[in-house]
């Protein structure tokens, strides 16, 4: 900052770091908690203290994935012998894992999980794309009533999904697309475009419009100028609005819970509705939650220099 | 000859001359977008509106009724009803005000320039990157009375959070304070990045106080930025649903989302719970303007 530092601003500086590493430290510890139970035996999950160190196992995924029953009997020691080693796991554990002839019955969370990915990836590529191409036209070129329409645009962010998860509830029953992917897609489409056209609009006023005037009049067509020359320009928009639809969609609980059951149900329900009664597996359910954390962390970290870009640029114009 | 009349005109026209004109162009970015937000957010609430004056109950098959504004008399004379608004607005000051704190806070202490800032930036996020009701859930292990890390960590014994009905609602505002102060940070750190750095060296050489340079300089320049988290923070606080939906049943931590979520989807009161959908919108329109409205007045300044 200021040329001259004085011994005390050096000590405020220390402490002010010291601080920082406090609250991070606060602020990690319920993820480590999340993944430090997907690694734990089931008893060390609810053990009294708290247990924090301990020697991790895979278990608590071999039983998310897998479909078990309680064992009735003591296994017999051959069919032991034979097994693979995370099926003695489960053996250990108390349990058998089903099968059909050969097969392993698979439980229904990677069913959840590929259901989450499909509809998060093709509605975060069409709310991105819609609004990029949107945020073009606000740029470039003249609208009647610009700001009202930009604020109808945004307005339809502030309302709460259950309002309008009631008549679009009787919509989709009306013509059937309760349960499936594309009512599923639409909606957060719906839900994330405002936003898009938004941050998209930020980006697009920010590159020169001598780019594309000098592209047409070297020859391209206005298309051609757009593709070859505004859309590198605004990757790192692209980048950081990508990241915040994928995460708003990745996440989403009320418009699944009301709108899917079975078939093109995610994961943010499903997880929470496998708790059931009595006492709850957390080491399958840390699993199973520290799973669909890892998308989003790995997405996020390789776009994060894009991402601390587009929320400054946003929100420092004004 | 064609093509020294083409050098003639202005590059506008030369590319409408070759594709599409820009107004084809303009239309073609512009319509479908909006052509698809009135359909899928216009036209439900016209149609919701509609089914506000009826007893229309979407799981029964019989005919409907037009009841007029019954819907609307009975929703606003049901305490019930009130005191979920109530419950809401204690849980959107708590925890609104929770976030900002925490966030400014965290920002002011990040404004400076260190060791692997940009990593702890970054872990800093996490929280946020999270599902609010796969969240919700985990914390109910961590407020757990038994085994739960955080009454062990605070020797609170067995002190139930979430059953017990005076802290229900606060434990929740605490894990949402968790989730979305990084939010309110990563804002904060971009209106602070944005203060001219000469401002702090003249304030420096005029050997003004860190409280004086704090309330003179910083805070006037960031105060838009920090009204923009307000805005979006409490627009999201009243809309909560799924992270107190997951943690808790409390009744005294029903928010007015899950309260129009049971009328909804559990009673299947369709035609009422329309009318209270409508409520709630017309609340959080009155509040979103507020809040405009002051913003502007503070950006003029």
């Amino acid at each position: 900052m200021a040329a001259v530092r004085t011994s005390s601003e050096v000590a405020l500086n220390r402490i002010a770091i010291a601080a920082v590493l406090i609250a991070t430290l606060i602020f990690l510890a319920p993820i480590y908690w999340i993944a430090s139970t997907a690694f734990k035996p089931k008893e060390l999950a609810v053990s009294v203290p708290p247990t924090v160190l301990f020697e991790p196992e895979v278990t608590p995924f071999v039983r998310l994935f897998t479909k078990r029953v309680q064992m009735q009997k003591t296994v017999d020691p051959q069919a032991y012998e034979a097994a693979p080693w995370w099926e003695k796991k489960i053996y250990d554990g108390g349990e058998r894992v089903l099968k059909v002839g050969k097969d392993v019955q698979l439980s229904q969370y990677p069913d959840r999980f590929m259901n989450s990915l499909i509809v998060a990836v093709i509605s975060t590529v069409l709310a991105v794309g819609m609004g990029t191409f949107t945020a073009y036209g606000f740029s470039r070129f003249k609208i009647a009533g610009e700001a009202d329409l930009l604020f109808f645009i945004l307005s339809t962010r502030m309302l709460p999904p259950v309002v309008v998860a009631i008549p679009m509830f009787l919509m989709y029953r009306a013509v059937g697309l309760n349960d499936s992917h594309i009512g599923l897609i639409i909606l957060y489409v719906a839900f994330n475009l405002s936003f898009s056209v938004w941050l998209m609009k930020g980006f697009m006023d920010e590159i020169p419009k001598e780019y594309e005037e000098a592209a047409l009049v070297d020859g391209y067509t206005r298309m051609q100028a757009f593709f070859k020359i505004v859309l590198p320009e605004a990757a790192t928009g692209i980048a950081a609005t990508a990241v915040f639809c994928f995460i708003t969609a990745w996440n989403e609980y009320a418009f699944a819970l009301i709108m899917t059951n079975r078939r093109a149900q995610t994961a943010p329900p499903f997880i929470p509705s496998q708790i059931g009664s009595g006492l709850p597996d957390w080491t399958t359910i840390a699993a199973g939650t520290f799973l669909f954390l890892l998308p989003v962390a790995i997405f996020t970290f390789l776009l994060r220099n894009h991402l601390l870009r587009g929320v400054t640029f946003g929100a420092i114009r004004k | 000859m064609a093509s020294v009349a083409l050098t003639n005109l202005d590059p506008a026209s030369r590319a409408a001359a070759r594709g599409w004109s820009d107004l084809t162009i303009r239309n073609m970015f512009i319509i479908p977008t909006l052509v698809f937000l009135i359909v899928f957010n216009i036209f439900p609430l016209i149609y919701s509106l509609g089914y506000s004056f009826t007893n229309f109950a979407a799981n029964r098959s019989e005919p409907w009724q037009f009841v007029g504004l019954q819907n609307y008399r009975e929703l606003l004379t049901d305490d019930h009803i009130w005191s979920n608004f109530v419950i809401t607005a204690k849980y959107v000051i708590v925890s609104v005000a929770g976030q900002m704190i925490v966030g400014f806070g965290l920002a002011l202490l990040l404004n400076r320039s260190f060791p692997m800032k940009g990593l702890i930036t970054t872990l800093l996020l996490l929280p946020m990157m999270m599902s609010a009701a796969v969240v919700g859930l985990f914390w109910q292990l961590l407020y757990s009375p038994s085994w739960g890390p955080i009454n062990y960590v605070f020797g609170l014994g067995d002190f139930a959070w979430l059953s017990n009905p005076d802290s229900a609602l606060y434990a929740v505002a605490i894990t949402d304070i968790w989730m979305w102060s990084p939010f309110v940070m990563l804002l904060s750190l971009a209106g602070l990045s944005a203060v001219p750095q000469h401002l702090y060296e003249a304030a420096a050489i005029d050997r003004a106080s860190w409280w004086y340079t704090f309330t003179r300089i910083t805070l006037p320049l960031v105060s838009p930025i920090l009204l923009i988290a307000l805005i979006f923070r409490t627009m999201e606080a009243f809309k909560t649903f799924d992270i107190a939906y997951t943690m808790t049943t409390q009744p005294t931590a029903e928010l007015i989302a899950i309260r129009l979520y049971k009328q909804a989807f559990q009673q299947w009161d369709t035609g009422k719970s329309c009318a209270l959908a409508y409520i709630v919108l017309i609340m959080v329109l009155a509040i979103t303007n507020l809040y405009v409205k002051y913003l502007n007045k503070v950006k003029e300044r």
